[in-house]
């Protein structure tokens, strides 16, 4: 008893009080100050007020990815269609613009809309079927977009209406519009998952469905209900990058997935549930920014940047496994 | 008065047969001891009356109720309470959010968003609760995870008795315990008894079970085989009653010496 009541070291006192205040694991914060001080160094362009907003503009989409998918994984899920289905959306938002002609409002509602029944039929599959989510949203990768392809017939759908190109191009305040949405996403995300009796129960759920079972939590409606939001706020990323690139494009997406989920591991979610935060992935999410704006600025290949990206997430679940097994008897 | 009554009550898992109509009643304030080999069915018995498990067929009578169709949700509403074996704790939450779990108090923020969780409150109640148990945590917000066993049954135990239950259901719950700690789940079925609390305790350990329990009833291959009263049995009998016939004096025996 007397070892383990010892007090723990400074570094130790802070790290648990940022877990247990902020829910967010302090090693991440320092890894994006070391990043960006380090890129500082090695870019004089790296600096620069145009260059900060480029970086944010740049993880706008990534964030939104991310927010997704860390509720998913806090609930020990897993969706890997995630970047399909944000092609998926952007196409059906530009069709319903473009090819129908239907007002603005219509295709933001598509958007949604469309990557909300990828979601919500993911969250089906999970739990009335009882496919892994693993293979079910593995196959909804394929499944969103091989149909973005046949909806756009391959090509990407140009000519948006002025209301949408103005949610990915426009800049209130001299900020640009994904970011601010980024930012309201967030903020939504983060109570809801922080404070609300859904966001508590998804952390509970991830931790361990039998407790959630047993204390009445009803857990196949709130899987679907997790996969569905998953898909939706995929939805709104799809829309994000539509309207900032002015075009519907089939191809939108390919590998995002990859780099959500890195965010989201780099930002303390643990890869089997239980554990997330949002302000935590916004941290993840920054950081995947900087490298990849980074690597860009040093003139490094996009090729090294895929590497970088699947390296630093096996790195990070590395890390966070690693801490888990130091921390807790489970 | 009765509480709760079974009848009848059958289960299977595809072609295995778990419960060939099961009859069990306990009376409010009553402790039951329900005993039996493994694989007799306790468990799964026991996992029809909170839901987990929905029974094929049989009926389950609750303080007047039919709850035959109701989750798990609203049999804890009912006031009925489970302690698992595995203590079914989400290892990674604190200790508020793992008594609270499924109930949480909300508040307004600002007065205006509803459905915010009263943290604050959530940890006053459960550091009382703890307190009340005579319990010590290191601190109520750590991840129940860090806790030793004994520390982790606490704050199953403490979820199972915050919201006023009228029926607690303990399985196993002394098995990974130290001494001490084993006296100290005894005494507290006694407190609940003397509550008017009902409390149905499985358990292997038959000296607990004589030391504690009002009747003991034994599962035997799926069926409710005998219903007997404490404090007219002993040892040698319950212990024939679970092994059924075979080499009963050595069995007892063993169980004495144990």
């Amino acid at each position: 008893m007397a070892s383990e009541m010892a007090q723990p070291g400074f570094w130790a006192r802070v790290q648990r009080a940022s877990v247990e205040r902020l829910h967010i694991r302090l090693e991440s914060l320092v890894v994006l100050l070391a990043l960006s001080a380090a890129m500082a160094v090695l870019s004089p362009f790296f600096l620069s007020l145009s260059n900060f907003l480029n970086i944010l503009l740049a993880t706008s989409t990534i964030g939104v990815l991310a927010i997704a998918a860390t509720f998913v994984i806090g609930s020990g899920g897993l969706d890997l269609s995630l970047g399909s289905v944000m092609g998926l959306a952007g196409v059906a938002g530009a069709f319903v613009a473009v090819n129908l002609g239907w007002p603005s409002v219509f295709a933001v509602i598509a958007c949604i809309l469309a990557g909300g029944l990828a979601g919500y039929i993911n969250g089906q599959l999970v739990t009335r079927a009882f496919v892994p989510a693993f293979i079910v949203t593995l196959g909804m990768l394929g499944l969103a977009r091989g149909l973005a392809l046949v909806i756009s017939q391959g090509r990407a759908i140009y000519g948006l209406p002025a209301a949408i190109v103005y949610i990915g191009q426009g800049r209130p305040f001299g900020i640009p519009m994904p970011v601010i949405l980024l930012v309201l996403t967030a903020i939504v995300a983060h109570c809801v998952l922080a404070y609300t009796r859904f966001g508590r129960h998804t952390l509970a759920l991830g931790d361990s469905e039998g407790a959630a079972r047993a204390a009445g939590i009803r857990v196949e409606h709130h899987r679907r209900i997790i996969y569905t939001l998953s898909g939706a706020l995929a939805g709104l990323a799809g829309l994000l990058f539509t309207a900032r690139v002015n075009a519907g494009d089939p191809t939108a997406g390919i590998n995002y997935e990859l780099t959500a989920i890195t965010a989201a591991i780099i930002g303390g979610t643990n890869l089997f549930g239980g554990r997330a935060s949002i302000l935590g992935t916004m941290i993840g999410a920054l950081i995947m920014g900087v490298l990849q704006n980074g690597l860009t600025l040093l003139a490094v290949q996009s090729y090294y940047q895929q590497m970088a990206i699947g390296a630093v997430l096996i790195l990070a679940v590395f890390i966070d496994q690693y801490q888990v097994r130091k921390e807790s008897r489970v | 008065m009765t509480l709760l009554s079974l009848h009848g009550i059958r289960k299977s898992f595809g072609a295995v047969d778990v419960l060939h109509g099961v009859d069990l009643s306990v009376a409010a304030g009553e402790v039951v001891g329900l005993v039996g080999d493994n694989g007799a069915g306790k468990s799964t018995l026991m996992k029809t009356i909170t839901g987990i498990y929905r029974a094929d067929f049989g009926s389950i009578e609750f303080d007047g109720k039919d709850i035959l169709a109701l989750d798990p949700g609203q049999r804890r509403e009912l006031g009925i309470e489970m302690i698992y074996q595995d203590l079914s704790l989400a290892k990674q939450q604190d200790v508020a959010a793992n008594i609270f779990l499924g109930r949480e108090p909300t508040k307004k923020l600002f007065g205006l968003f509803p459905g915010i969780v009263d943290k604050a409150e959530m940890d006053r109640q459960a550091a009382k609760m703890i307190e009340r148990l005579g319990a010590h945590l290191p601190s109520i917000n750590r991840s129940v995870g860090s806790f030793s066993g004994g520390q982790q049954q606490t704050v199953a135990i403490a979820r199972a008795l915050t919201f006023n239950p009228k029926l607690v259901i303990m399985d196993e719950p002394t098995a990974a315990l130290a001494v001490r700690e084993v006296q100290s789940v005894l005494d507290l079925i006694r407190r609940l008894k003397s509550e008017g609390i009902a409390v149905i305790l499985i358990s292997h350990r038959l000296n607990d079970v004589l030391s504690v329990t009002d009747r003991i009833v034994v599962l035997r291959h799926g069926r409710a085989d005998a219903d007997l009263v404490t404090a007219k049995t002993n040892m040698n009998e319950v212990v024939s009653r679970i092994v059924g016939g075979g080499d009963i004096s050595a069995a007892a025996a063993h169980e004495q010496r144990g």
